[in-house]
């Protein structure tokens, strides 16, 4: 009955938009995002709004130290992105990114701590690869089983592995930090299994192989017979099983891979960045990645965009926070609304609003 | 002639670069929560009147708050370095593993770890470490305790009668304490509390509840109720929230007979009637003395430990609810600390094991407990001397771990 009234704005999905319209989108995207946030910093927190953005900027490009940091933190973002590309573009939603780099940090951490000093350091170095390598795909492996063999939801399944990891995480610390109030750091006084350093800093070597993985991943997805599967699983499950693909043995594969390479990013993590291992190794990183991997389409030298851009909102935001002594909810609102806007333009790329007209038109066949 | 002139002009320029280094101390301050947060507050507060007491201007010291236990630490020191910070302060214990890298690589600035306990074994002279005796504040707080639980007593508003379960089986009062975790450093604290207390009310029995975190208003809450329940008078606590002495009130208003000692701020705006006072840190004294120093281009001591000597540590405010006579006991006992007369940890007054202590050798050598390996080699020193042991002075650090009769510890 209501059928008849047309309403105020309907969306229509946009066939694939042309890059100038993308580009057109984000920027005003970002635009708006800087008005907003202008008229949050005015009327909230009473600051010039110019005198802030300058700030944020500072966060990540003041002086060579803050942009090396942003670096280091910018390879472990796109790292974990990197290994969910495979698992997303195969719609399989592998929330367990964060569990999977703890199990390849917790593996990498148990090396160093039992066979640091006591090999030597080439040997040590590839265990402590192997075993994050093989803790991380044996937790992508697990839902990954379950999901081919027994149709499992994976997003729940990946999900709990995580805290699963994070106790297993807490139990070791607590048992290796003994006496001491904290574990600090592992082999302080050997410095075992600690990264050589690379041009001064030892998370170097975490860029280069971030950079590394950026090509190779973009060839796997985009010209292998595995990456090409995976794209068809993605995509509709049946036509894959008509085309002869099969589909368990392409989940199992990839979750493995995507497991691996989260491991991987752990064994980084705990050898070029932190040299110890808590719950909060990942940082919240394995969920943000899945923003990153989404954002992109799984394009990773997009991602490695997204997560420039990730980075740079977060230490600008803290940097606003310490200069104006402001608590970091305001500074994190300040970086969230940029963020918003910039999510938000990808549904006006996909998606065009149509506003009602005077002109009456034949309205959707169903009105309910 | 032209050889004296150089010289002459060498002598000025190193005068000039001498006076303008003392003047331009800039100080890093890496803090591990921020202004809501009583222990972090209370470093603030004594940093802010440290620097109007030398009159330095707010440039001259750069704030990181919120900063973890980890590699975010030392960021954050490298970065205060790169403002241009000659002088780095964390006020979290956890924070020495980081500072003492940032330590060895920059030897030109001075790191201070406060509460930290390894810096004089470091061999760096650019490093270390400083906290108060508040072991001795907290006696004092113990004495305000057992002045109150005295008053009970004697009025008759505590008997077994009115409320059995606060006597155990043998009929010692129970009271309770809330602790943070299982280290010397809340031992130390508790003991000289109970010592405090039970020199006013020798048959009394204490309880210690762990909450295994520094800072958690609902835990700290919890074992303060479960303490409570369990027939606990008094509460005190090694933690820094106002749980505890929140429910303490509550348990007092519902009709329990219980009061509350609290830690670093008064709890009276949290706990009116509950609270009878706090043992607090009086940081600026320290931190006057460290900004001084490096002003004057001064030695400073790897371990800074000071107590009511200094007026490095007092008590709050007493409560309306504290027992006739507090304030002169208190001023009393404070004055026999002063002048040495009383020690906190007399050994005449506790046992271990049921026996009175001789001889606590304490070892001051830091261990890696993952891997069992010795991370900085110290000495063992003989801690009791002339029959009271010695705290705080072979390191700043607290060092008592003794777990003494009358003490039970719930984990």
């Amino acid at each position: 009955m209501a059928g008849n009234h047309e309403p105020l704005m309907r969306v229509v999905k946009r066939g694939e938009s042309p890059f100038k319209l993308k580009l057109l989108v984000r920027l005003i995207a970002v635009l708006m995002a800087l008005i907003v946030d202008a008229l949050f910093i005015y009327f909230v927190t009473g600051l010039n709004p110019l005198v802030v953005y300058t700030t944020m900027f500072k966060g990540t490009f003041s002086t060579p130290m803050r942009f090396s940091w942003a670096m280091r933190d910018l390879a472990s973002l796109l790292l974990i992105g990197i290994a969910l590309a495979p698992a997303f573009k195969m719609r399989f939603w592998n929330i367990g990114a964060e569990g999977q780099v703890l199990m390849g940090a917790l593996a990498t951490a148990a090396v160093m701590v039992y066979y640091g000093g006591k090999v030597p350091n080439a040997v040590l170095y590839a265990a402590m690869l192997v075993a994050a390598v093989f803790a991380g795909a044996l937790w992508g492996f697990i839902p990954g089983w379950f999901k081919a063999r027994l149709g499992t939801n994976e997003t729940l399944f990946t999900l709990m592995m995580n805290y699963v990891a994070i106790q297993l995480v807490a139990c070791c610390v607590n048992i290796w930090r003994g006496q001491a109030s904290g574990l600090g750091k592992l082999n302080m006084k050997s410095k075992a299994g600690w990264f050589p350093q690379l041009f001064g800093q030892r998370y170097n070597i975490n860029l280069i192989v971030a950079a590394l993985l950026v090509i190779l991943m973009y060839c796997y997805l985009r010209y292998s017979k595995q990456g090409y599967e995976i794209a068809v699983v993605g995509e509709s499950e049946n036509t894959a099983r008509y085309a002869g693909i099969n589909v368990g043995k392409v989940i199992i594969r990839t979750m493995i891979l995507s497991g691996a390479l989260c491991g991987l990013t752990g064994f980084l993590i705990v050898g070029g960045r932190d040299q110890t291992i808590s719950t909060t190794t990942a940082g919240g990183n394995g969920f943000t990645a899945i923003i990153v991997a989404w954002l992109a389409k799984f394009n990773t030298f997009y991602m490695a965009l997204i997560s420039f851009l990730l980075i740079f909102l977060e230490k600008g935001a803290g940097e606003i926070a310490s200069a104006y002594n402001l608590n970091d909810f305001a500074s994190d609102i300040i970086a969230g609304i940029i963020l918003f806007f910039i999510l938000g333009s990808e549904f006006f790329i996909n998606y065009k609003p149509i506003f009602r007209t005077g002109r009456h038109e034949t309205l959707s066949k169903e009105a309910a | 002639m032209k050889k004296f002139i150089a010289l002459v002009l060498a002598c000025v320029l190193c005068l000039f670069a001498c006076s303008a280094l003392a003047a331009d101390l800039k100080v890093g301050v890496i803090l591990v929560g921020d202004e809501t947060e009583g222990y972090t507050l209370a470093h603030m507060n004594g940093i802010k009147a440290a620097a109007a007491n030398l009159g330095l201007a707010d440039s001259q010291i750069v704030w990181k708050y919120k900063t973890p236990e980890d590699q975010t630490c030392y960021d954050a020191a490298l970065d205060c370095i790169g403002q241009g910070c000659n002088l780095i302060i964390s006020n979290s214990y956890g924070h020495q593993t980081y500072m003492v890298l940032a330590a060895e690589e920059y030897p030109d600035v001075t790191f201070v770890a406060m509460t930290g306990d390894f810096a004089a074994l470091t061999g760096l002279d650019n490093f270390k470490n400083a906290f108060t005796k508040v072991f001795e504040a907290r006696y004092v707080s113990g004495v305000v305790a057992g002045m109150k639980l005295a008053e009970l007593l004697e009025t008759g508003a505590l008997s077994p009668e009115k409320q059995p379960n606060s006597f155990d089986a043998d009929g010692n009062v129970k009271i309770g304490y809330v602790g943070a975790f299982d280290y010397a450093e809340v031992v130390s604290g508790y003991t000289a509390f109970f010592l405090g207390l039970r020199s006013i009310v020798p048959n009394v029995a204490m309880e210690v509840n762990y909450t295994n975190s520094w800072f958690d208003i609902d835990k700290e809450a919890a074992a303060a109720e479960a303490l409570i329940a369990k027939g606990c008078v008094i509460i005190g606590q090694h933690a820094d929230s106002t749980g505890a002495p929140a429910a303490t009130q509550k348990l007092l208003d519902a009709g329990n007979v219980c009061y509350s000692v609290g830690y670093n701020v008064d709890m009276l705006p949290t706990a009116p009637t509950a609270a009878l006072t706090s043992p607090t840190n009086e940081w600026s004294v320290f931190y006057t003395e460290l900004f001084t120093k490096m002003q004057n281009g001064e030695e400073i001591a790897a371990d800074w430990a000071e107590g009511f000597d200094a007026d490095a540590v007092a008590i709050t405010e007493l409560g309306s609810s504290c027992a006739a006579g507090t304030a002169e006991k208190v001023a009393e006992v404070i004055a026999a600390i002063k002048d040495g007369s009383l020690k906190v940890f007399d050994a005449s007054t506790f046992t271990v094991d049921g026996a009175t202590l001789t001889s606590a050798p304490v070892d001051m050598t830091i261990m890696d407990w993952a891997t069992m390996t010795v991370a900085y080699e110290g000495e063992t020193y003989e801690a009791i001397v002339d029959g009271a042991f010695e705290e705080s002075t072979f390191r700043s650090a607290p060092y008592f771990a003794l777990r003494i009769d009358g003490i039970t510890e719930i984990k």
